[in-house]
């Protein structure tokens, strides 16, 4: 199926993506291909077929016990951070 | 020149051992031999000298007192992919390209434990995707058998590295191919384990239902040898599985007389160049003389396998890639105007063409009103593989074919058309979806180009898969050549 410019620009709006002006066409006539091609998926018979999420038939999330296991490293992991004080990591202004 | 670069892993392994060679000797040589490949090759992003130096005489002490792990001092290299402590960890992206790793992937602390000497991280395609390690915010690497192809994708740094003998054994990741498909274009073994037999921990994800972590190296052997210290049970890992780990080195001499191994027609298509169907016919001939029974196998819903990989990989793609928000690590845009701003342009910046279009791809997929017709869907036809592997080995040990349908192609080749970028997956891509072992070993030459074949075994039978490869090693020669200059 085609993508519309407006299409693809709601995607990228969902996924947070900002694109330039001369991107937008492009990704436009790439996606619209793939998922052409993964359209040969609807000619599968697939009634009464459970839905595979998991490559490992028959293994579940394992539970642990609630007990703490890790450390307070967040000066270590703030070191990776844009910007950050006191501790916290700085963002824009949310609320006015 | 000692010429100690043209040792597998075991070879260097069992001389470090012995004290006929020095860790520092060894490693000295191989970032020589690294520094002068770096500005052809392209196949590292960081090299950590005075680390390596550092550990390599650590690793002489303790061999010099008697004592070490099974790859005390052996130099290897380590995808960058995987988290390294204090080293930056960039995963090809611009997006990580200051991220400094907080702490080490369990694959890398348990082959530090095991003794193993990192020599610096290897280029890849931006966070592994991609088939020709064109894709690298870092340039691309080429092909050590001619400078004008690609390596292969996504662990294209590792393999390079591998064939040029800059180091004889690397970690590499595995989502659609990408420890496969770089061996058989670069003319080494790689192996992709169980989905769950080595932990994801500290491996940057990117399709986690796919994501499996495994080794680059010259013969079946040395990934025995590396795997053997790679997989295991890791309780951080919640997909990681608690089976034990067999000794893979000890079980490779199992001999293949009376394996059965079934022959995957689609393998077969007409997608595959008529010289590697004759150099991977070739090979079914070799193991035959060794006693293996040669039966049909199909896989009838395989030719799907490509399009359910790209529903189910972008859709995972697109939700771990939501974390890279320009906050609490990897690229910031400047000046952002609000906070949506600074998540769009961020990651609009930092992410490069092809990750965008997998990230946009799964939200599409993923999105109110198709995600019963791509993603539900996709997920259906993917049990319908695997249900077709499951019966497939009903009746043989393996199945075999070839691990891709051309030689190396010259970089640019296919960067115009994403969908023929995909098609280079064909044969690798059910592995994936399946969860289960598969190796590429060098099977013959196409006009100086090396060929993979293909082994897939059942869930858990890295050891079958490494001795089936190292009993075709045994006969063979092609995994001992070395590209021109490099030798």
């Amino acid at each position: 199926m085609a993508l519309t410019r407006e299409q693809l620009a709601t995607i990228a709006t969902l996924a947070r993506l900002e694109l330039t002006p001369s991107e937008i066409p492009v990704y436009q006539e790439s996606l619209s291909r793939i998922l052409e091609f993964v359209g040969a998926l609807e000619r599968a018979d697939t009634a009464n077929v459970t839905p595979m999420a998991h490559p490992l038939p028959g293994l579940t999330q394992r539970l642990r016990a609630d007990v703490v296991t890790e450390v307070d490293c967040h000066e270590r992991y703030q070191l990776n951070a844009p910007l950050t004080a006191a501790g916290l990591y700085l963002v824009p202004k949310v609320i006015e | 020149m000692s010429a100690l670069h043209t040792h597998t892993l075991s070879q260097l392994a069992e001389g470090l051992r012995r004290k006929s060679f020095s860790s520092v000797e060894l490693v000295g040589e191989l970032l020589a031999r690294i520094e002068k490949s770096q500005p052809l090759l392209n196949a590292f992003i960081s090299v950590t000298a005075e680390e390596a130096l550092a550990a390599a005489r650590a690793a002489d002490r303790t061999l010099a007192a008697g004592d070490g792990g099974a790859l005390t001092g052996v130099p290897i290299a380590h995808k960058d992919i995987f988290c390294t402590e204090g080293v930056r960890t960039t995963c090809g992206s611009r997006m990580l390209d200051n991220f400094v790793s907080p702490y080490d992937a369990t694959v890398v602390a348990k082959l530090k434990r095991a003794g193993a000497v990192m020599l610096g991280k290897t280029n890849m395609d931006e966070f592994a995707m991609g088939s020709s390690n064109e894709n690298s915010f870092y340039g691309p690497v080429r092909n050590p058998w001619n400078p004008q192809l690609v390596p292969g994708g996504s662990s294209g740094g590792s393999a390079a590295a591998v064939a040029a003998r800059l180091v004889a054994g690397a970690t590499a990741t595995d989502t659609g191919g990408s420890i496969r498909q770089p061996a058989a274009l670069c003319g080494i073994t790689g192996m992709k384990p169980t989905y769950g037999r080595v932990s994801r921990y500290g491996m940057v994800a990117f399709a986690s239902s796919l994501d499996q972590g495994g080794t680059l190296t010259a013969t079946a052997a040395d990934a025995a040898l590396m795997l053997r210290e790679m997989a295991g049970f890791d309780p951080r890992d919640s997909t990681s599985v608690e089976t034990p780990v067999p000794d893979y080195v000890a079980a490779l001499e199992e001999p293949i007389a009376g394996l059965r191994i079934g022959v995957l027609a689609e393998f077969f298509d007409k997608g595959l160049d008529a010289e590697n169907e004759r150099c991977v016919r070739a090979a079914l001939k070799v193991l035959e003389g060794l006693g293996a029974k040669v039966t049909q196998a199909s896989l009838p819903n395989l030719p799907l396998s490509v399009p359910v990989y790209y529903v189910v990989a972008p859709a995972e793609c697109s939700s771990n890639l939501a974390r890279y928000d320009g906050v609490r690590f990897g690229h910031r845009c400047e000046n952002p105007r609000d906070l949506n701003d600074l998540y769009r342009r961020s990651r609009g910046e930092g992410f490069g063409a092809e990750v965008k279009r997998r990230v946009m791809t799964g939200t599409y997929v993923l999105s109110a009103g198709y995600y019963d017709a791509y993603y539900l869907k996709a997920q259906r036809v993917r049990a319908l593989i695997n249900e077709d592997f499951a019966r497939a080995f009903n009746g043989v040990d393996v199945l075999i074919g070839p691990t891709t349908p051309t030689p190396a192609f010259p970089i640019g080749a296919k960067t115009s058309d994403p969908i023929t970028m995909y098609l280079n997956d064909i044969y690798t891509i059910g592995a994936n979806l399946a969860g289960l072992p598969a190796i590429s070993v060098p099977c013959g030459f196409v006009q100086g180009l090396p060929v993979g074949l293909q082994i897939v075994g059942p869930h858990f039978s890295e050891a079958r898969v490494l001795s089936a490869a190292h009993a075709f090693q045994r006969v063979t020669d092609w995994h001992t050549r070395i590209p021109v200059g490099y030798a």
